[in-house]
């Protein structure tokens, strides 16, 4: 990595972008084997604030999400170039430590998965991998803290210590995001966490993604554009591996710059 | 409209919209010209044909007002089309308020018939109306082709019609104080001027919602004002 392709920014301007946003992508490429699957994304992700990612299909949005915490490490053949930062920090830096990273940056999926234990066990397993927590008090307040944060405690206080499998899709997909929020993350990305889900489920984990805002930095990957129009302040438009236009919310879905993205989120053939 | 939706009946709806807005913008234009052309011709016929028009065209108001609102419903628009949608709820509502101005002045050609008033007093008005229909008749082709830079030079001719608005103001006091007795048409003349002005009016409204609608931000500049009869006086000689 740290290979900074050719770009026109002064090193110093870059060092006052990577201070002012939380995370800043600088010509990210991705391939997939032979297969390039992301063209030089330069994005900045703002701290306290939901980004959103659409486009179609194969467009990238997901793999460039997946940057953001190193979740293509898992994937043999799939290599990253360019920089990506966590507060001025290069993530993809040899000496970053891939676990804590994935703590300060925290994911939730499509699909809801719960371990298979209790929900108290679901909240407290990442604080105790992490060891932020030592006496039965410490964690049982972390895991009343993260349930109601992710606005599941009233409906599961009476039965901690049931299996996590056993909520409804909504409660377990908030109970996922109770799990990322208990290792006090400090950006959440989101791959299409509600596509699952039906639309009270829906609303429900989307009014959380509004509360969790004034706390953390949001990443969500949505194939709905008014999810997207919904819960995001700044939306990014991907198309065949480029970032085709980033901007204010508003902006995007009233008048966008781009015709490709007006045709994306019109449901226009280009 | 280059590209389609892959949604065929979306399309069909929006083009419903834009047709229903035509046929308003035609109807209008219609009753505004026959209604001039009944007050200066003393043609209470014609007139009452105008009043009874503006029912349709309240209708098609009513019509477009529903339908925009099952589209927005249905179909959650965004971006390009979300502004067709509301340009077509402002025109529709600016092109029944057109209706309007010439129903009263249709309404009017009654009192001023009774009035026996010269005919020669209505050809002022008569010559307005002809530039303000001119400038409906142009935002209507406007509409059916979206362009902004046009929308934007009709929006700058309004400053004609006003002018004139005003010297026909001058014109009518001018008469009403040569003698008492034309003062209950000439006010009549009055109001029926200050209608076709307004028309004008209406008429730059739609030209600012087409420029919204094709470009997503409002044209610039202000809008041009020469309408000074608010503040003009006539002294007696």
């Amino acid at each position: 990595m740290n290979m900074i392709a050719e770009t026109k920014l002064e090193p110093k301007q870059v060092q006052t972008m990577q201070n002012s946003f939380k995370m800043l992508g600088r010509n990210v490429t991705v391939h997939y084997g032979a297969k390039q699957a992301l063209f030089d994304v330069n994005l900045a992700i703002r701290q306290n604030t939901v980004t959103a990612l659409i486009g179609p299909s194969g467009c990238g949005k997901s793999t460039f999400l997946r940057c953001l915490n190193r979740m293509n490490d898992t994937i043999d053949n799939c290599r990253v170039g360019g920089e990506i930062t966590l507060e001025g920090q290069d993530i993809y830096d040899p000496s970053i430590d891939v676990v804590e990273l994935r703590a300060r940056v925290g994911m939730v999926f499509q699909k809801p998965n719960p371990f298979p234990k209790s929900i108290y066990e679901n909240v407290a397993y990442g604080p105790r991998i992490h060891g932020l927590a030592r006496s039965k008090v410490d964690f049982d307040q972390i895991v009343e803290t993260s349930l109601i944060k992710a606005g599941l405690w009233n409906e599961v206080k009476d039965r901690l210590h049931e299996a996590g499998t056993g909520l409804s899709g909504g409660q377990q997909q908030r109970l996922c995001i109770a799990r990322a929020v208990a290792v006090s993350p400090e950006v959440i990305l989101m791959d299409e966490p509600c596509s699952a889900l039906d639309p009270i489920a829906t609303a429900k984990v989307e009014e959380l993604i509004h509360e969790l805002r004034s706390n953390y930095t949001i990443v969500i990957v949505t194939h709905s554009m008014q999810q997207a129009a919904r819960v995001s302040q700044r939306t990014a438009m991907f198309h065949l591996g480029q970032l085709v236009e980033e901007n204010d919310t508003d902006k995007i879905f009233t008048n966008p710059d781009e015709s490709r993205t007006q045709d994306y989120i019109m449901g226009r053939f280009g | 409209m280059a590209s389609t939706h892959i949604y065929t009946a979306f399309d069909e709806e929006l083009k419903y919209l834009a047709r229903r807005i035509s046929e308003m913008g035609g109807l209008a234009e219609q009753m505004v010209s026959e209604a001039v052309q009944a007050l200066v011709n003393s043609d209470t016929a014609l007139a009452q044909k105008v009043v009874s028009d503006d029912v349709v065209l309240d209708a098609a108001e009513r019509e477009v007002g529903d339908k925009a609102i099952i589209i927005i419903a249905r179909r959650q628009p965004v971006a390009a089309d979300l502004r067709e949608i509301i340009g077509s709820i402002r025109i529709a509502s600016d092109l029944e308020r057109v209706g309007d101005l010439g129903k009263n002045t249709a309404k009017r050609v009654i009192a001023v018939q009774e009035s026996g008033v010269p005919r020669k007093l209505a050809r002022g008005i008569e010559h307005l109306s002809e530039l303000a229909l001119m400038q409906l008749k142009e935002v209507l082709d406007v509409y059916a082709n979206r362009s902004a830079d046009k929308a934007q030079s009709i929006r700058d001719r309004d400053e004609e019609i006003d002018a004139m608005y005003t010297s026909i103001f001058r014109e009518l006091l001018t008469y009403m104080m040569e003698d008492p007795r034309n003062i209950t048409p000439c006010t009549h003349l009055l109001f029926c001027a200050k209608n076709i002005e307004r028309i004008g009016d209406h008429a730059t409204n739609i030209a600012e919602t087409i420029y919204y609608m094709a470009t997503g931000s409002q044209p610039e500049g202000e809008r041009p004002k020469d309408d000074t009869a608010n503040t003009v006086v006539v002294t007696k000689a």
